[in-house]
């Protein structure tokens, strides 16, 4: 493996969707395009964060980041090999090593399997050994007790099911995880307790993370470098110190004043 | 902890009981009913017949709910009928939901050129009237208990294709669907293990009214005479005869009819009770 490489290049991205909203009563959907020609890289153990207003593609980029989507033009490289066509039989076994963490983590867990059988499954199916054990090592990692592998998702709290989102997606040892706006639905103290977690797992295991948000407080925590997406285009991606300090682009500057500033002797008038 | 919880249980337990009680009586004495049938179903007395019910001075001693206008006992009737209507439920309905269920869980779930053609078809389907459909079948097929399921079956499916479509195309739209995908599962395996036991419940309380559907078809079939041979005890074809009669004894036409409702009834409660019971989401 050749360390210096990144492990995510992505080069002149695009990616069109069918605009379901303008389709003509006879004959295919108009192709509206979301991604217009992106490119960056994600350095190995590097924690890039994807920020944006709706609208700006930030979620479709991350779909098509693992492959969800498939884009309709540029490369996207995984480890050095093109992901950007694969058909899903040859995805397969890469999906062991991009994982991802959704935003709405009831949903995104199965309401009729266990805690315990959501962590397998996908365990099994890459063969791994010593099941048993790496769910429990999963539940300690994001300091949930053991005794969750028998509790049905419904009956968690909504810190509690991401945290099982997450435990699901470090047992496989992915080399890159996405996560999705995986804090947006929580409130504010499971916010911070799950971002501290977040920030542990990458420290720990060496996880490379795109971490998709709207808010950039968020990304500020977590994430050295960031892209910030507008339209689909890429309008600023630098550290985050420097994105903090003298944005550059017109948009993040607005995304900034957008923050709300903790400073209770600010005056109503 | 007090909550509504409780309430929900303890009124899903009645309803459970209650329907399966009358279920599994009527199976025992259809399994049974040369057993527990006091009289030859089929056996005439032109000389008692009309005989009234137990409670009445009229009534003779072994013929417990009375006669029929050719002196055939109505209890035994009704109980060799429960047989009729029981197998006919039992495979008709079960049949049925594999077909219909099968068809709308890959319309729904791998949508495009197959959603196309299955929803179509059930478009199709829909648009003939169910009963003259199915006299049609009948009068094509012959008359006989597999003409009747398969009739059942081959109109029936579109219920359970629309409704499993529908629920499977919602499940389909959930995250943790694409969390399958992102764990590398494939589509089949993520058809029949991730949305399957969502859709399952939905199935289980379509069934349950189908099965009932079917008690309901067959009686309709007999009661026009193209169910079985006419002597045959069947409810539809009791339900017929007692129609004419039933100024002079109401019985014969009360009790088949009697259990036919608490048959149906008990089919679709016995459903929802089982939901309620055996779902892991309480909703």
């Amino acid at each position: 493996m050749d360390d210096a490489r990144p492990l995510i290049e992505v080069e002149n991205l695009r990616l069109s969707l069918p605009d379901l909203a303008g389709k003509p009563l006879i004959g295919p959907a108009p192709k509206l395009e979301i991604l217009k020609g992106l490119s960056f890289a994600i350095p190995r153990g590097a924690v890039l964060g994807i920020v944006g207003g709706s609208g700006s593609g930030k979620s479709t980029l991350g779909r098509a980041l693992i492959r969800l989507l498939e884009p309709s033009g540029g490369a996207i490289r995984f480890d050095g090999q093109d992901i950007t066509h694969l058909p899903e039989a040859d995805l397969r076994p890469l999906r062991r090593r991009m994982q991802m963490i959704f935003q709405d983590p009831l949903s995104s867990l199965n309401p009729r399997r266990r805690v315990g059988g959501i962590i397998a499954g996908p365990l099994r199916l890459h063969g791994f050994d010593a099941i048993d054990r790496r769910v429990d090592a999963a539940l300690d990692h994001v300091g949930l007790p053991r005794s969750f592998r028998g509790r049905y998702p419904h009956e968690l709290s909504g810190g509690q099911r991401q945290r099982v989102g997450i435990a699901r997606a470090i047992a496989l040892r992915p080399d890159f995880i996405l996560a999705d706006e995986i804090v947006s639905g929580l409130d504010v103290s499971s916010q911070a307790q799950v971002l501290n977690l977040l920030e542990g797992l990458v420290a720990d295991l060496g996880l490379t993370l795109a971490f998709i948000s709207h808010d950039l407080s968020v990304i500020r925590r977590l994430c050295r470098n960031v892209l910030v997406l507008h339209r689909g285009e890429i309008a600023e991606h630098a550290p985050t110190a420097q994105v903090f300090a003298a944005p550059r682009a017109a948009y993040t500057r607005e995304l900034l004043d957008a923050i709300p500033l903790p400073d209770p002797d600010q005056p109503w008038a | 902890m007090l909550d509504g919880r409780g309430a929900i249980r303890r009124r899903a337990g009645a309803r459970l009981w209650l329907s399966g009680g009358w279920l599994l009586l009527l199976v025992t004495v259809a399994l049974f009913a040369p057993l527990v049938a006091p009289q030859d179903p089929l056996a005439q007395d032109l000389m008692s017949g009309r005989l009234p019910p137990f409670w009445s001075a009229q009534a003779e001693p072994g013929f417990w709910l009375g006669t029929d206008s050719l002196g055939r006992d109505v209890l035994s009737r009704v109980i060799w009928g429960a047989r009729v209507a029981l197998t006919v439920a039992c495979i008709a309905g079960p049949l049925t939901a594999l077909i219909g269920g099968a068809l709308g869980l890959i319309a729904g779930f791998y949508r495009g050129w197959a959603d196309r053609i299955i929803s179509r078809l059930v478009d199709i389907w829909m648009a003939f009237p169910p009963v003259l459909f199915s006299i049609l079948l009948i009068a094509v097929l012959g008359t006989g208990l597999t003409s009747i399921i398969l009739a059942i079956v081959v109109i029936d499916w579109t219920r359970f294709a629309r409704v499993v479509r529908a629920e499977a195309m919602n499940q389909g739209a959930m995250d943790y669907v694409a969390a399958a995908q992102v764990a590398g599962f494939s589509r089949l395996r993520t058809m029949t293990a991730e949305i399957l036991p969502n859709v399952l419940p939905t199935l289980v309380a379509l069934l349950s009214l189908e099965m009932g559907i079917s008690v309901i078809v067959e009686a309709i079939l007999s009661f026009v005479n193209l169910s079985l041979s006419t002597d045959a005890p069947t409810w539809g074809g009791m339900i017929a005869e007692g129609r004419t009669s039933i100024h002079q004894a109401w019985w014969v036409l009360a009790f088949p009819l009697v259990a036919l409702f608490l048959t149906v009834l008990s089919f679709s409660q016995f459903g929802e009770g089982l939901k309620d019971r055996f779902d892991p989401v309480l909703r």
